[in-house]
């Protein structure tokens, strides 16, 4: 659910508004964020360019999903600028950012379908709350846009006879509903098997290329996540490491890329979560 | 000092929390307009809060008011007034038990019920799905099952005083012979419109507390299995003692 929206950022960086660069359709800028004492974001700078797909990826536990948070308006950043569409998010009312919102389709990690809902009714729904279309249009509508994810059959199904991979096929349905400029996928591959997985790399790359939308990908499959997208950001620590096309990813050399990208349990990024020595702590006897 | 400084901080928090939940009120009470232009999503709370709600509501009427039979029976003999039992039972029903009766089956049946789907579309994303679609949760989710809540409470509580009397008299008239006349004329002739106003109003506040209190809980709870269980037991629980809380202070207000 979404965190309340301070009235008046109380922080903000001088970064200047007027700087968005027109192919740039979200432009984050020195952005700074922090949950407590714990620093999310120190000094972020991500661009996402119109008409690509723009990868954002890196370990678990590094900001990705929180990224797109503040790229919605969900949360707003301590510091630092975040431009969609050229409005910086932060100083958007309610009702602006409502506005700003109807433009962009999300695809959530788990789909987040509303369970009382038939998979018709979930795709309708954006449609129902924003434009006044007579019954048999809307139908048409919602008919061509789960025939797109192969999902017309499934039409009169509840969510809860959905599989993982279907539920996020409908939820793409309803993301693109409304034709959006631009599509964020938290996550889209998480969960699923290589069907539904090679499925839903098809769709991305081809809604990209046929309606023109901007995408961004939020994941760590750096397999499938290379083979579509145009341009990547890594990030680790707060941070973006290592930006590029997936060629000039895979030839950077930094240890965290490497490590990264071949996946290896050894590097700058811990497997284990910091703890005391392994073998005192099995030695230990509780309460002597 | 430090129990001052605990108590201190105990009042800051119930202060808090007012606080919290009446700008809640505030919110809900500003979407409840919109809520209100899309009858079928109102109508489908009444339904779920109300509707299903009946049976309990019912049964517990009856028992009530066979109990108040008896009991009322049992004390007006002594004093030779049995025949006033049909006004002990429904005066009794209409401004007390009936309002304050329903509203804690209420908050224990669709109370909970309100709290824990809306804690559970929470920690599904549901609700965030919705504003991530320029829909207020507030105005689609929260709205309308706080007016299902707000409406079916009196007519619940009306449905509870009605099968009440019928339990008092079917002990009454059927069980100890009193006449079916003096039982209804005697009530009949004592039982005002004020009384059965005190009734209504007491039934209406209780039901915007009770529905206000699920909601808020629900809409608040943290997403996980803890948190929305934690919240459902937190509605039950606050919305009893507001209930006996605000019955106390009509009941003042109305003598």
């Amino acid at each position: 659910m979404a965190e309340p929206r301070p009235s008046a950022p109380p922080r903000r960086t001088d970064a200047d508004p007027t700087h968005a660069v027109d192919d740039a359709v979200v432009d984050v800028r020195d952005v700074y964020y922090a949950i407590g004492s714990h620093a999310i974001f120190k000094g972020l700078n991500v661009r996402m360019r119109r008409g690509a797909i723009t990868a954002v990826m890196g370990p678990s536990g590094t900001g990705k999903t929180t990224l797109l948070r503040l790229i919605m308006g969900q949360i707003v950043a301590q510091s630092g600028l975040v431009n969609v569409f050229g409005e910086d998010v932060a100083r958007l009312k309610r009702r602006e950012l409502y506005r700003l919102r109807q433009r962009v389709g999300l695809l959530f990690q788990n789909g987040a379908l509303l369970t009382d809902l038939s998979v018709f009714e979930n795709v309708a729904f954006p449609v129902r709350e924003h434009a006044q279309l007579p019954e048999p249009v809307l139908r048409e509508l919602v008919l061509m846009k789960l025939q797109a994810v192969g999902l017309r059959g499934a039409a009169d199904l509840m969510p809860a006879e959905l599989s993982g991979g279907m539920a996020r096929r409908v939820a793409l349905a309803r993301a693109i509903v409304m034709d959006p400029e631009v599509l964020i996928y938290d996550e889209p591959f998480v969960g699923l098997d290589p069907i539904s997985m090679g499925v839903i790399v098809r769709l991305i790359q081809s809604l990209n290329r046929l309606l023109g939308i901007t995408s961004i990908v939020v994941s760590h499959d750096v397999r499938e996540i290379s083979a579509i997208a145009n341009y990547s950001y890594l990030l680790s620590e707060g941070q973006v490491v290592a930006e590029g096309s997936p060629a000039e990813l895979n030839a950077e050399q930094k240890d965290v890329v490497r490590q990264f990208m071949s996946g290896s349990p050894d590097g700058p990024v811990p497997f284990h979560y910091p703890a005391p020595d392994y073998f005192e702590q099995l030695l230990e006897r509780p309460g002597a | 000092m430090s129990s001052l400084s605990q108590r201190r901080s105990m009042a800051l928090d119930a202060l808090g929390k007012i606080g919290a939940v009446s700008l809640f009120l505030l919110r809900v009470l500003g979407q409840c307009i919109p809520a209100l232009a899309r009858p079928q999503l109102v109508l489908k709370q009444v339904y779920n809060a109300g509707a299903r709600s009946l049976v309990i509501i019912m049964l517990s009427g009856l028992f009530v008011g066979m109990v108040l039979g008896l009991q009322g029976y049992d004390l007006l003999q002594r004093f030779g007034s049995e025949s006033a039992l049909g006004v002990a039972a429904a005066l009794g029903l209409i401004k007390e038990l009936g309002p304050v009766l329903t509203a804690l089956l209420f908050a224990g049946r669709a109370g909970t019920s309100l709290c824990s789907e809306i804690g559970l579309m929470n920690a599904t994303d549901q609700l965030a799905a919705m504003e991530m679609m320029a829909v207020d949760p507030v105005r689609h989710v929260v709205a309308p099952r706080f007016l299902g809540g707000f409406i079916a409470v009196p007519l619940l509580a009306a449905i509870f005083n009605c099968i009440g009397i019928y339990g008092a008299q079917l002990v009454g008239v059927t069980m100890m012979g009193i006449q079916p006349g003096t039982f209804w004329s005697q009530m009949q002739n004592s039982v005002e419109l004020r009384d059965v106003n005190e009734g209504v109003i007491k039934s209406v506040v209780f039901g915007a507390a009770c529905s206000l209190l699920a909601v808020y809980e629900g809409y608040h709870a943290e997403p996980t299995a803890d948190g929305v269980g934690l919240a459902t037991t937190r509605t039950v629980v606050t919305s009893a003692v507001l209930v006996l809380l605000l019955d106390y202070m009509l009941t003042a207000a109305f003598l």
